[in-house]
C-alpha cells in the first residue's frame, strides 16, 4: 500500500480582523464591507513561505516520530522568497534532514502543490522512507483589494510512503488548459485578476468536473461515494456548485475557511486535506482538487490507522492558536504596502556575508549546538573549547541539535530603542532543558506575559531583511509555549 | 610573584573637556581642550612626553582609527602612540597602557587620552552598529539599554524583589547623580530631577526608563603620568598614585554556561577582588572614600554596589534608598554626576572618572568637594552584562 503517512499544518498566529480591512478601505470600495466577516491569518513580519514550511514540516514529522527516514522534500509555492536559491534546501536543513535527500521547489501555479503531490505519489512507491510535500504561501495582495479580504497565509505538509499509510492513494487525473484567471509576471509581486463570474463559469465549473470525472471513472468510484471533497477557492459558493454538478453530496464539500483563515493559495488544497485527515473515518474516500491552468484531482481512501497518527498541532490546533489583531496598519507595514519611517536604527547595513553564513550554517539553520563528550556540557554555539571551566577540553563537542528543546527565560527585556519591525523587541537569555543557553530574540510575545522562568520553544524565523541586496537571513527565535 | 602596580606611578597632571552636545567641537578640538588643561596642570612641556596611549571607541564614532588622530591633533613630535579600544572600558585601557609604560621603565613620562565624538552620527543613544560578521547573524539587535535592562529581571528573580521597589531604588540612583551633576560645571546635564520624574519616564527597555539611562555626549579626558621620583623632582606636592589597575574579560561562560544567574557582573567581582588585593585593601567599605562606577544605566550602578562588595548581596536596594551612596552617604558614588550627567563618550569615560578622583584628592572639586578622601575606586565597563570587559582602577594619595 502506498499513500499518505503523516500530515502537519501551520497557520500564523496573527489573525487580522476583516472588519479592520473594511474600516480602512470601504471609503474607496463599499463592497468590501460585505466581505468583512471573521478574520484571516497573516504572517508576522518574521514569517515567510520558508519559515511556515519549516513549521508545517515539523508538525508533520511529529506524527512520524524520531528517526523517521525522509528521502525527499518538495516545496510548493508561488511566493518563494528566493527565485534562485533552492528554498526547499533551506527547509530541509532547518529540519536537519540528511544531506542525501532529493529536494525540489515547485511553483508557478495555484495547482503547484497538487501537481507536486501527484509526482510524489506516482514516483518510486517501493522506496523505503517518506517523501515530504510542503505547501506554503505568504500571499501578496494590494491594499483594499478583494484578495486582501479573502486570502490568508499558511502552510501544510504531507508525507507519503509505504509504511504506516493512513490514506491510501487510489489514483489521480489532470486536466490541463491555459485558463488565465489571474497571473503574476516575472517583474510583479501582485496578481492581476479577471472577472470572478467568468472564472467560476468557464473555469471551476468546467475544469474541475473534467479532471474529477476522469479520476472517478478510472477508479470505478461513484461521485456520491466521495466523503470529503476538497476544492480550494476564494469563491465561497463555487465548491457546492461544482459538487452538485458532479453528484458529490453537499455535506462532503470541505469548507474553505474563508472567514476564519483565508485562502492560503498553493497551500490551501493541502491545508484542507490536513483538515480532512483529522476527522476522516476508515474507508472514507477523500478527493482533493487543485485548480490553476486546469485541474488536478487526487483520490485517497482512509485506512484503518487514520486516527492513530496525529500531529502535535494539525489543522484544528493551528487554527485554534490564533490571536486577533485589529491593527490594519501593522499588516500593511509587514507586507511592505506602506513606506514606513523606520528610523535611523533601521538603516544599518544588513549585508549577509555568505562565506561566514555557510561556515555557520549548522548553528544558523539547524540550531545545532555542541555537547562535550568528556563532561556532557551542552553549549550553543558549538565552539572549539568546552565552556565548562572545569573541563575546557579542545574539540570535545559533538553536534547536538537543539531546535526541539524547550527552554526557560533567564533574563529578558522589551527594548523600545533598538530597531524592530514590531516593537518593542523582546529578547533575553534562554536556558535550555538539558543544558545550554543563548541570548536570543523572542517573537510573538504578548504584552504583559513575559517574565523570568517562562517556558519557551524555538522557531525558525526571518532575522533580518537586506533590502538593499534582496536577501533575508534566518535564525531561531524563542516563543512562549502556549498552555 | 609580581608585586603589582601599587604606588609605582603617579599622576602628574590631568585635564577634561566640557562634556555635552559639542556641536561646535571636532574630535581634535575636544582632545586639545583636555590636553591643554592637563599639560598646564602637569607643568611640563609637550616635548617631555615620551609615549602616548590613545583611547577611542569605534571608528564609526567619528574619531578615526590608529594612533594618528591623537598624534595629529596634538602635533606630538613623532613619539610612539598606541591606539587602544576595549568597548566602553576604553578610557581606562588608555590609562593602563601609559601607567604600565612608566612602571616598566620604558619611559619616564607618558600621556593617556580618551575621546569620543558621539553627537556627529545623528543618533539619540549610542549608534546602531555591527557586532561583527558572525555575531550579526544570530545575536539579537539588542541596544545597550536592552542588554542592561535584563539585569533587573535577573536581580528580581534571584532576590525576590518587588518590581516597584527595584524601580524606586533605580530612580534614587539617578536622582542622586543628577543632584551631584548639578554642581559640576563640566557635566553635560546640570539639573536636578525628582524621583517622580525618574519613576514615570517612558520605557526605553523595560524596566529602564529615560532617566535610568546615562546621557550621550562628546568629550575628552587625559592624564600625564610619571614615576614618583620624577614628580618629586618637578617639585610636585600631594601626589596622587595608582594603587591598582585590573581588568577582567568575559570568556563566554556567562553567555553560554548555565551557572550565571543574570543578576550581577561576574567580571566586576573578579576584577574588584584582584584590585583590592593589588591595592592592599582588606575592607573596601572602610577604606574606600569614593567610587565612580559605570552607571550606563541605574540598574548597572545598583548591582555594581554589590559586585564591589560595598553592599551585601541582595541589599543594594536597601542601601541605595538609605542614601549610603549619596554625596553625604558612607561611600559617595558618582560625586561628579557620573555617566548619568556627563554622558558617555566611550573612549573618555574611564579617564573622566580618574579626573574626578584627582580633583577630589587635590581639593579642587568645588561645591561637590568631599572631606579628606583617601582612596577612590573607578569601575569602567565595556560590553553587556552577559559578555563584557570590566576595568577597575584604584587611585589614592601617595603616602
Amino acid at each position: 500500500m502506498f499513500g499518505i503517512t503523516a500530515y502537519g499544518t501551520y497557520i500564523p498566529k496573527t489573525r487580522l480582523l476583516k472588519s479592520a480591512i473594511a474600516d480602512a478601505n470601504d471609503w474607496f470600495d463599499a463592497s468590501l464591507r460585505g466581505l468583512a466577516k471573521g478574520e484571516r491569518s497573516v504572517c508576522n513580519w518574521d514569517e515567510d513561505t520558508i519559515t511556515m514550511g519549516v513549521e508545517a514540516s515539523q508538525d508533520c514529522l511529529s506524527a512520524l516520530g524520531q528517526g523517521a527516514a525522509v528521502n525527499s522534500l518538495c516545496l510548493a509555492s508561488t511566493t518563494l522568497p528566493f527565485l534562485d536559491r533552492q528554498n526547499s534546501v533551506v527547509i530541509s536543513q532547518a529540519l536537519n534532514l540528511a544531506d542525501n535527500i532529493r529536494t525540489m521547489d515547485v511553483a508557478a501555479s495555484q495547482r503547484a502543490a497538487t501537481s507536486a503531490l501527484i509526482s510524489l505519489l506516482e514516483g518510486n512507491t517501493s522506496a523505503a522512507g517518506h517523501s515530504l510535500l510542503v505547501a506554503s504561501e505568504h500571499r501578496r495582495s494590494k491594499c483594499g483589494s478583494r484578495s486582501e479580504m479573502l486570502w490568508g497565509d499558511g502552510a501544510a505538509a504531507v508525507a507519503v510512503g509505504n509504511e504506516g499509510v493512513i490514506a491510501e492513494y487510489l489514483g489521480s487525473a489532470s486536466y490541463v488548459t491555459d485558463f488565465v484567471d489571474h497571473y503574476r509576471g516575472e517583474d510583479s509581486t501582485m496578481d492581476y485578476e479577471w472577472e470572478e463570474r467568468w472564472i467560476r463559469d468557464e473555469g471551476y465549473m468546467k475544469a474541475v468536473p473534467t479532471a474529477v470525472n476522469r479520476v472517478l471513472e478510472a477508479n470505478g468510484v461513484k461521485a456520491a461515494d466521495v466523503a470529503h471533497f476538497v476544492l480550494a477557492t476564494d469563491q465561497a459558493r463555487t465548491p457546492p456548485a461544482v459538487a452538485k454538478k458532479l453528484g458529490i453530496n453537499a455535506d462532503a464539500v470541505v469548507d474553505n475557511h474563508i472567514q476564519s483563515l483565508g485562502v492560503t493559495g498553493v497551500a490551501h488544497p493541502v491545508m484542507l486535506l490536513t483538515k480532512v485527515l483529522e476527522s476522516a473515518k476508515p474507508g472514507q474516500l477523500i478527493l482533493v482538487a487543485g485548480f490553476g491552468q486546469g485541474t488536478d484531482a487526487v483520490l485517497f481512501r482512509a485506512t484503518d490507522t487514520i486516527a492513530d497518527k496525529r500531529p502535535a498541532s494539525g489543522f484544528s490546533g493551528a487554527l485554534e492558536r490564533g490571536r486577533q489583531d485589529g491593527n490594519y496598519n501593522r499588516f500593511l507595514s509587514f507586507n511592505n504596502l506602506v513606506d514606513r519611517e523606520i528610523g535611523k536604527r533601521g538603516e544599518l547595513d544588513k549585508q549577509s556575508y555568505l562565506a561566514a553564513m555557510y561556515r555557520r550554517k549548522d548553528l544558523l539553520t539547524g540550531f545545532i549546538g555542541g555537547k562535550c563528550r568528556d563532561c556532557q556540557t551542552v553549549q550553543i554555539p558549538k565552539d572549539r573549547y568546552c565552556v565548562n571551566p572545569e573541563c575546557g577540553h579542545l574539540d570535545s563537542q559533538d553536534d547536538y541539535p537543539m531546535s526541539a528543546l524547550k527552554g526557560h527565560v533567564k533574563t529578558w527585556t522589551a527594548d523600545r530603542l533598538t530597531f524592530d519591525w514590531n516593537p518593542p523587541a523582546y529578547f533575553g537569555l534562554v536556558e535550555f532543558e538539558g543544558g545550554g543557553r543563548l541570548m536570543m530574540d523572542f517573537t510573538e510575545v504578548e504584552p504583559g506575559t513575559m517574565d523570568t522562568g517562562v517556558e519557551v520553544s524555538v522557531h525558525f524565523r526571518i532575522r533580518q531583511f537586506d533590502n538593499q541586496r534582496g536577501f533575508r537571513k534566518y535564525f531561531w527565535k524563542a516563543t512562549p509555549v502556549q498552555k | 610573584m609580581a608585586s603589582g602596580i601599587k604606588d609605582k606611578v603617579v599622576i602628574l597632571g590631568m585635564g577634561c573637556s566640557k562634556f555635552g552636545e559639542r556641536w561646535d567641537a571636532s574630535p581634535a578640538d575636544l582632545m586639545s581642550e583636555a590636553f591643554e588643561e592637563c599639560l598646564a596642570d602637569a607643568g611640563i612641556e609637550k616635548s617631555q612626553i615620551e609615549m602616548a596611549w590613545f583611547g577611542a571607541g569605534i571608528d564609526a564614532f567619528n574619531v578615526g582609527s590608529s594612533a594618528m588622530p591623537l598624534s595629529i591633533a596634538l602635533r606630538l613630535p613623532n613619539i610612539p602612540v598606541t591606539k587602544v579600544e576595549n568597548m566602553c572600558a576604553t578610557g581606562t585601557e588608555a590609562f593602563r597602557g601609559a601607567v604600565y609604560a612608566v612602571a616598566s621603565g620604558a619611559c619616564d613620562i607618558a600621556l593617556a587620552l580618551g575621546v569620543e565624538k558621539l553627537k556627529d552620527v545623528g543618533y539619540g543613544g549610542l549608534p546602531q552598529r555591527t557586532r561583527g560578521v558572525e555575531n550579526d547573524m544570530f545575536w539579537p539587535n539588542l541596544s545597550a539599554p536592552g542588554a542592561f535592562a535584563q539585569l533587573a529581571s535577573g536581580y528580581r528573580a534571584k532576590h525576590g524583589i518587588d518590581k516597584g521597589d527595584l524601580k524606586r531604588a533605580m530612580a534614587h540612583v539617578s536622582v542622586k547623580s543628577h543632584a551631584n551633576g548639578a554642581k559640576n560645571p563640566k557635566a553635560h546635564l546640570q539639573r536636578e530631577i525628582t524621583e517622580e520624574q525618574a519613576m514615570n519616564a517612558p520605557y526605553i527597555a523595560e524596566p529602564i526608563g529615560l532617566f535610568d539611562c546615562c546621557g550621550v555626549s562628546d568629550g575628552a579626558a587625559c592624564a600625564i603620568v610619571c614615576t614618583p621620583e620624577i614628580a618629586k623632582a618637578l617639585s610636585k606636592a600631594d601626589l596622587v598614585s595608582v594603587k591598582a589597575l585590573q581588568l577582567a574579560a568575559s570568556n563566554g561562560e556567562e553567555a553560554t554556561y548555565n551557572t550565571w544567574d543574570g543578576s550581577y557582573l561576574k567580571t566586576t567581582r573578579v576584577a574588584a577582588q584582584r584590585a583590592y588585593d593589588e591595592a592592599g585593601i582588606k575592607n573596601p567599605r572602610d577604606e574606600i572614600s569614593m567610587t565612580e562606577v559605570h552607571d550606563c544605566f541605574s540598574i548597572t550602578e545598583l548591582v555594581t554596589m554589590e559586585d564591589l562588595q560595598l553592599s551585601d548581596e541582595g541589599q543594594a536596594v536597601r542601601d541605595i534608598l538609605n542614601g549610603d551612596f549619596d554625596a553625604d552617604g558612607r561611600i559617595p558614588c558618582q560625586i561628579d554626576g557620573g555617566l548619568k550627567c556627563f554622558g558617555h563618550p566611550i573612549g573618555a569615560s574611564g579617564m573622566r572618572m580618574i579626573y574626578e578622583n584627582y580633583l577630589q584628592f587635590h581639593g579642587r572639586a568645588g561645591d561637590r568637594q568631599l572631606s579628606d578622601p583617601r582612596i577612590a575606586l573607578n569601575h569602567n565597563l565595556g560590553g553587556f552584562p552577559h559578555q563584557n570587559i570590566c576595568s577597575i582602577s584604584i587611585i589614592g594619595r601617595y603616602e
